[in-house]
């Protein structure tokens, strides 16, 4: 993985949107490698796991190096796990606002109270002593947000204000995972999708390979580089590449220069 | 086993820390390794569930489908705290069948089963499941059926496993439920005897729909909101969560659940292009959520083919962990195609999931045909006409 952090190293400037997509395959992989990253790199984590739960990201992330639970114990990761905090929204009525109660509602209009926790949780320590290098709120994943009753419109104000928060304010970044549903007309989705792309500064893209199944090649990865903020005179930088998921880590190689076909 | 020897080496000490500080929760991911966070006792409790074994993998808890060429197919078998979603064939023939193998297997280990459906009462589905397979009459029928198997592997090579016959499975003594995956024979019923000693909860949608509802209306319809309340209280009231220290619970609740999606539900999605387009998906979030929280594995039957939505099919296939679609050949053109005469239809696995690992058990076969030949159900690799079947 270190062909993605050549070109992007947290010295340099920070306050990026990373989207990661996956379109007719599993990108969830890069999940977990940005979410090893961040915290071998010292980061605040906000990692809102809304597909699997904690002791899953967990088993992964020590095969990738990381133990969730010693970082979530000493307060560099906050960790909001959607599948069991949803039972306890949904059964229990809860005295305070939950981050997840558009669950209980039947039309709820934003995601303010999923907005006041990721704010909560990456609010500078006061003491002065900057213990973590800069915030970072990951999104597992968005997708799922439309699923459960929030139009497309909503989440993207969700991430609108996020970026305005962690991005903008604290000088932090933010990595989302988004599905593309391809050509089911998932409207929703592609509205979702769209805006987002405009927004990121690099666009990690997963995609099964036109071909099919393959034993030795699970998929190809593009990488965009963008800038959206300033008019684009320089061209947007992009590779491509083609890769295998292995046990403990993922290699990459050039097309057509899968190990098992040379 | 090698899923156990990749397990870090930090977090040991920390671990047992959490896990007195906060409640004691089961999770069904907890790993099989000694170094479990919690107790020696909870490790040897979960062990020893009858009708469960590790994955090879990645150590996870599975119990069978009912269809040992299924589980292999999936990876060992059905993972407790997962979702299986079956897309049903046209005629929901096959589709049930399937589901009946799910609550006979349940039945055979000694489970608890927790049965829903609109269409009918849980206590008829119960009567008319499949009786298991005895060693004698099941080689007898075997062995006329078998032509290229090989010597009996070990379970421990799951990766080649499914070129081999499943009849060293069987070899050992008559049915027991400590063995993991049976056969059933679908022209039998299962014992009366074997059904009554089984424990059950049955959710007949129309018997429940007249109660009150006591949540604020969200956008679920009224049928599943139901079904959630009453799961979570059996899983609640009966200790699969763990919550309760005084009922420790040894064994899985297998839920089973039929049509869901259908509008016996209330729900319209079959219907309707623009109906309720976030029931089912709430839904199935939240039953996730109440699954991965405890000892228990669902199987759920969909009519796919008749949601109008598109859209809705790639949501609730994200939001499922395991997806095997079914395809019958009655009623189509391939009934009558002679590529396909041996059998009755396609068994797509669209997704499996990746728990507690980068990668998944995903079988090289990808064309996989059903037949229902006598009594037993089968599942082939299909090669068309130039190549040789591999019977899984």
């Amino acid at each position: 993985d270190q062909l993605l952090n050549r070109p992007r190293s947290l010295s340099g400037p920070s306050g990026k949107l990373t989207l990661l997509c996956d379109a007719n395959t599993d990108g969830s992989f890069l999940v977990h490698h940005f979410l090893s990253f961040y915290l071998k790199a010292n980061c605040k984590v906000c990692f809102v796991a809304l597909i699997q739960s904690f002791s899953h990201y967990n088993i992964v992330g020590q095969k990738l190096g990381v133990s969730l639970t010693v970082a979530r114990e000493c307060g560099q990761l906050v960790f909001l796990e959607g599948l069991k905090s949803s039972v306890d929204v949904f059964f229990r009525a809860q005295a305070e606002p939950h981050p997840l109660q558009f669950l209980r509602e039947a039309n709820a209009e934003n995601l303010q109270p999923l907005y006041e926790f990721v704010r909560e949780a990456l609010k500078p320590v006061d003491d002065g002593e900057a213990a973590w290098r800069c915030p970072v709120l990951l999104v597992d994943d968005l997708s799922v947000l439309l699923s459960l009753g929030m139009g497309a419109v909503a989440v993207l104000d969700f991430i609108h204000y996020c970026r305005a928060t962690v991005c903008w304010e604290r000088k932090g970044n933010i990595v989302a995972l988004v599905h593309d549903s391809g050509d089911t007309e998932d409207e929703e989705n592609n509205i979702l999708l769209n805006g987002l792309s405009h927004q990121s500064h690099l666009i990690l893209r997963a995609e099964g390979l036109a071909t099919g199944f393959c034993r030795d090649v699970h998929g190809q990865l593009r990488i965009l580089w963008r800038t959206p903020s300033q008019p684009t005179t320089q061209r947007d930088q992009s590779l491509t590449y083609q890769y295998k998921i292995q046990d403990k880590s993922v290699s990459f190689f050039a097309k057509g220069m899968s190990p098992a076909v040379l | 086993m090698a899923a156990v020897a990749t397990c870090g080496t930090g977090a040991g000490s920390t671990g047992s820390v959490v896990a007195a500080g906060s409640k004691n929760h089961v999770t069904s991911f907890q790993r099989r390794g000694p170094r479990a966070s919690g107790s020696d006792s909870s490790y040897s409790r979960l062990v020893s569930i009858a009708g469960t074994r590790p994955s090879v993998r990645n150590g996870q808890l599975l119990v069978s489908t009912g269809l040992p060429a299924l589980d292999q197919l999936l990876g060992g078998g059905l993972a407790v705290g997962t979702v299986l979603l079956i897309e049903e064939d046209k005629y929901n023939i096959y589709s049930s069948l399937l589901f009946k193998y799910f609550l006979a297997e349940g039945i055979i280990n000694g489970h608890t089963l927790l049965v829903a459906s609109a269409k009918e009462d849980p206590a008829d589905i119960l009567q008319e499941l499949p009786a298991p397979l005895l060693d004698d009459n099941f080689k007898k029928d075997f062995d006329e059926e078998a032509c290229n198997h090989k010597t009996a592997e070990s379970n421990i090579k799951m990766k080649i496993a499914w070129r081999y016959q499943l009849l060293p499975k069987m070899e050992a003594g008559p049915v027991s439920s400590s063995r993991f995956g049976h056969y059933y024979d679908a022209s039998k019923k299962m014992p009366q005897e074997l059904i009554e000693a089984s424990k059950w909860h049955g959710f007949f949608f129309p018997e429940k729909s007249s109660s009150t509802l006591n949540i604020e209306p969200c956008s679920l319809t009224h049928g599943y909101i139901k079904l959630l309340q009453f799961i979570q209280n059996i899983i609640y009231e009966e200790g699969f969560d763990g919550s309760n220290p005084q009922k420790k619970q040894k064994n899985i609740l297998r839920i089973g659940i039929q049509n869901l999606g259908s509008p016996l539900w209330g729900d319209d999605i079959c219907c309707t292009e623009n109906g309720n387009s976030h029931s089912l998906t709430k839904f199935l979030y939240v039953l996730r959520g109440l699954l991965r929280t405890s000892l228990s594995a669902c199987m759920i039957t969909m009519p796919t083919h008749l949601i109008q939505n598109k859209a809705i099919i790639s949501r609730v296939t994200n939001l499922s962990d395991t997806v095997v679609g079914l395809e019958s050949f009655i009623g189509s053109e391939r009934e009558t195609n002679p590529l396909y005469k041996d059998y009755h239809g396609l068994i797509h696995i669209r997704q499996i999931p990746r728990l507690n690992n980068l990668i998944y058990d995903v079988s090289d076969v990808k064309d996989l045909a059903f037949k229902l030949k006598r009594k037993l159900f089968t599942i082939e690799g299909w090669r068309g006409r130039s190549f040789p079947n591999l019977k899984i």
